[in-house]
Parts: C-alpha cells; structure tokens; sequence
C-alpha cells in the first residue's frame, strides 16, 4: 500500500546531478561496446574475405543461385522432419509421461514395471541416438515380422522416439521430485489417496516447473530428426546431400542450416523467456 | 462424555532418536487439548502420527474407539474424518482459494461441484474472505492463507481438527486473525489438538494444557494450573523462558 505520488514533487539538484552522471556512464559504455563489436566482426570478416581459399568457397558453400535451385527440395524436405518432430513430441510426451510415473510410484503391483522403467532409460539415455537409429532402422527389418511396417520414416521416427522419451522422462521426474513434500502432506492430509494426490496436486506443479527444459528438448528433437536421414529419409539434411553429391557444390548444405535455424532460433529465444519467467516467478514465490 | 482420540502408550523414534516415548493421551468430545513445549519436544510429530502421516513404533491410537493405528486401517478414510493446519500453510499455489477450498470435497468426498462452491463460498464469507474467493495462494498475506488453509480443513467437516503450531511463520499482527477463527471454531465445539507458542491463546482456548518435554507429557491439566501454577519445575522452566522471550 505506497502512498500516492506527490504531485508537487520535482528532483531535487542533487538528483538531477545523479541522472547526469547516468547517463554520461551509459553512453560511454554503449560506445564502448559498440567499439568492441565492430572490431571483433571485422577482424573474422576480413580474415575470412582475405583468405587464400575464400573464392573456392564462396563459390561451393554461398552461390546464391544455385541455393535458390535447391531451395524446395530442401524445403520438401524440412516438412518431413517438422512431422517427425510433431507426431514425434506428441508419442514422446505420452511415453515419457508414464516412465516418470512409474519411476516415482511406490506401488508394489508396479515393481516389475518400475525396474523396466528404470532398466529403459537408463540404457536409452546412455546409447547415442545415432546407433539405435540404426540398429532400429535396419535390425527390425531384419526380423521380418508380420505387421511391422519396413518403412524407413517410421522406424527412424520409433528410433528418436525411443531415445528421447528416456531423456524426457527424466526431467518430468526431477519435476516431481522438485515438489516439496508438504504440497503431498496437505493433499494426502486431506484424504486425497496418491493417485489423486499426483494427478491433482504434484504433476500439475511439476509440468509448470519443467516446461522450460522440456522445449529445449523440443529444440533438439527437431535438429536430432536430422539423423533419420542416414536411413535414407528425404528429410531436409538428406536432400541436401543429395544435391550437394551431385554437384559438388555444397551451397544445399548451408540452406539446410539456415532453414533449421529460421526454426530452432525463435525456439530457444522463447525457451530463454520462459526460463526466465520461470525464475522470476520462484524467487518472488513464499514472499508474502 | 465420549473420546474422540484415544492415545495409549505412543512410541516413535527416528532412527535412534526417540521422539515419543510411552505417551497416552484423551481427546474427549467438543473439547480442545493444546499441547505445549520447545521445539524438538515432539508436539508435531504427535500429531503427523494421529494424521497417520508418520507410523508410529509401538502403542495405538483410536478415532471414535476405532483403532486407527492398525496397517490394515484403509489410511485414506481416516485422513477424511480429520483435518490438519500445518504451520507453512501448504495450500497449493497453482489452485485458486476457491478450488483449494473444493478439491477434496469433490474428489474425496465425492459431493457435486456446485455444492462444494456454495459450501466452500457460505465458508469463505463467514470467515470474511469472500473477495478472495478467485485469488492464488501468492497474492494473499500469510494470514489470509492460513485461514483459507483452516477453511480447505473445515469444508470436509472433520471429526477433528488437527492444528500445528499454526501462527509460528507469521509475523505477530497476523496472529489474531487466525487465532479469532479458532476461538470461533472452539465455540462452535469442534474438537481440536493444537501445538502451540501463544500461550495467551491457550488460556482462552485450551480444556487441557499437556507440556511435553522428550517426548513425554510431564504436566497436563486446566491452562490456569499448567500454565500459572505449574508443579513440575522442567515445566515452571520451560514457562519461565517463554515468559522472558515476551510471549506469555
């Protein structure tokens, strides 16, 4: 409850003084860092411009033209990992969602589940991505089953699934573990059994606390759904090197990165926000 | 006149630090038991064990001369016959009042949303809260929290009510707030169990005063003769610190 601002009030000398030397402080440091930038940019430029080889490169990595030429193949292909990513992140959340439930349950019907849980992740959190895409991709093949799809841009996608609900379901369990153990004190205190006590009280906080690392997993999805192309996926990284391979200019290479990065940037200067709303929002938190 | 709780011969330890030992305790109906003691003296952990949110290593425990401290006791039911106030409110930050106040009606006790509102809102108004109604916990004051916190207790009408030092994280002219609606409950006759450092409030409210030191009640009686002519002399010093701390 601040009183209301006096009207009649206006800085006093030694105030306006202050606001001077503030802002004599502030320009020169923005003339500081402007000096500062244009030195370190111009340095990589012209080491980069005035280097023996940059003709040849300028001429294999940036020939506008020939990006130009490319450019909806590549663009054909980036829709593919935007798929991948979406129907990709919806299984991911669900499978994830589960493991961490079962990890953090104390049910003993669920003991045999909660040792596989915990057997899974910790052997899909520790192999690179790239080798269970390939063990995927081309071991389930291998056993011909009937009724499993051979479909490159499946399995790569069972693949990454696999992977990433392991990484997944770790942060949504450390979500939960963040809960201090009074919100389950009062909610079990008030007759609420665990289940309710998850669903109602525990797992609504902790999606709210994990929202942050989860779309920075969602920004790796997408650039890891890259990989799918060693299958042999005409994703935007494989069409690329399509291209690339048959002309030996690897301009396409580059428009793949610019594409990726047109996505992924907007993706992390939000996640950066939210991170920061986030800390925001706790260090203001039990202030009364 | 009948007992609501029923302690006979509590033992609890943690690890090898015995926190209750041998403790019995009456509860009789319409009547409110203030237990009182320094801090560590074991006033919390007795009543997280009547709430079954601690087992309890020997002796039993009765609600209504049923025994509750049987494992085979379905935990849940218990909790619904009782409320507890902790002493860092817990309401849950991402609930308004209002839903704080309804969940466990709803979900525990199964009754229909919009009853659970009405009842919930006839609460919030009694107790003067009414404009809080859909606020989050963080925009209300300490005080105000904990007073939706005794309401989130009272809206399941509990048996009994279940009270840890409930004024201990507010700052002193927030106290009386929370205290008036415990003398209002107390007068209304609900049976309560209250830790506490007032001891003013204890004299206005308490049946019995019980002073616990190691896990043990060493006095127990009316609050004029526990708290103003005590016998015991761990008790007369345990009254003499408060008093010189101001808080008596």
């Amino acid at each position: 409850m601040s009183e209301r601002i006096n009207s009649a009030w206006s800085p006093s000398s030694r105030e306006i003084q202050r606001r001077g030397a503030r802002k004599r402080i502030s320009r020169r440091q923005g003339f500081i860092a402007a000096v500062s930038t244009l030195l370190v940019l111009g340095t990589l430029i012209s080491i980069t411009v005035t280097s023996p080889g940059w003709a040849v490169v300028k001429k294999t990595f940036f020939d506008i033209n020939y990006g130009r030429e490319v450019f909806p193949t590549v663009i054909a292909g980036l829709w593919i990992n935007l798929q991948l990513t979406f129907i990709g992140g919806f299984c991911i959340g669900v499978i994830a969602l589960g493991l961490a439930l079962l990890r953090t349950t104390k049910s003993p019907a669920l003991t045999p589940f909660r040792f596989l849980a915990t057997a899974y992740v910790d052997i899909f959190r520790g192999a690179p991505l790239i080798l269970i895409i390939l063990l995927v991709g081309f071991g389930v093949p291998a056993l011909r089953l009937h009724g499993i799809p051979s479909n490159v841009i499946f399995l790569g996608t069972v693949a990454v699934v696999l992977t990433y609900s392991a990484y997944v379901a770790e942060v949504i369990r450390s979500g939960i573990l963040s809960i201090h153990p009074s919100q389950r004190a009062a909610a079990r205190s008030l007759g609420l059994t665990s289940g309710q006590t998850m669903r109602y009280v525990v797992l609504p906080q902790a999606i709210r606390r994990v929202v942050p690392p989860l779309l920075n997993d969602f920004v790796s999805l997408l650039k890891d759904t890259g990989l799918v192309s060693i299958l042999g996926v005409t994703d935007a990284v494989r069409a690329a090197q399509i291209n690339a391979s048959r002309t030996f200019n690897y301009t396409p290479y580059v428009v793949a990165a610019a594409m990726f990065l047109l996505i992924t940037i907007p993706m992390t200067r939000y996640t950066d926000r939210a991170i920061r709303a986030r800390t925001n929002a706790q260090s203001s938190e039990g202030v009364i | 006149m009948s007992n609501v709780l029923e302690l006979s011969n509590i033992r609890k330890s943690f690890g090898t630090e015995l926190v209750l030992n041998d403790l019995s305790l009456s509860v009789p109906e319409h009547t409110a038991t203030v237990l009182i003691g320094a801090s560590g003296s074991g006033k919390s952990t007795l009543l997280r064990c009547i709430n079954l949110l601690e087992s309890i290593d020997d002796g039993q425990i009765f609600l209504d001369g049923e025994e509750i401290s049987d494992p085979l006791i379905n935990v849940d039911e218990v909790r619904r016959k009782l409320g507890m106030v902790f002493q860092s409110f817990n309401l849950f930050p991402h609930k308004t009042v209002l839903e704080n106040i309804t969940l466990a009606p709803v979900k525990v006790q199964g009754k229909n949303k919009d009853e659970a509102v009405t009842a919930a809102l006839a609460l919030l108004k009694r107790f003067d809260l009414s404009d809080k109604a859909d606020q989050y916990p963080d925009r209300l004051s300490g005080g105000q929290q904990q007073r939706v916190a005794i309401i989130r207790s009272l809206a399941l009408n509990p048996r009994l009510l279940l009270l840890d030092e409930i004024t201990s994280a507010l700052d002193p002219v927030l106290v009386n707030e929370v205290l008036s609606i415990v003398r209002d409950l107390k007068s209304d006759g609900m049976t309560m169990v209250l830790a506490t450092h007032e001891m003013g409030f204890a004299t206005q409210v308490a049946d019995e005063v019980c002073f616990l030191e190691s896990g043990n009640i060493l006095e127990r009686g009316s609050a004029e003769a526990v708290l103003h002519a005590p016998i015991n002399p761990k008790t007369q010093e345990f009254l003499k610190r408060v008093h010189q701390a101001g808080r008596l």
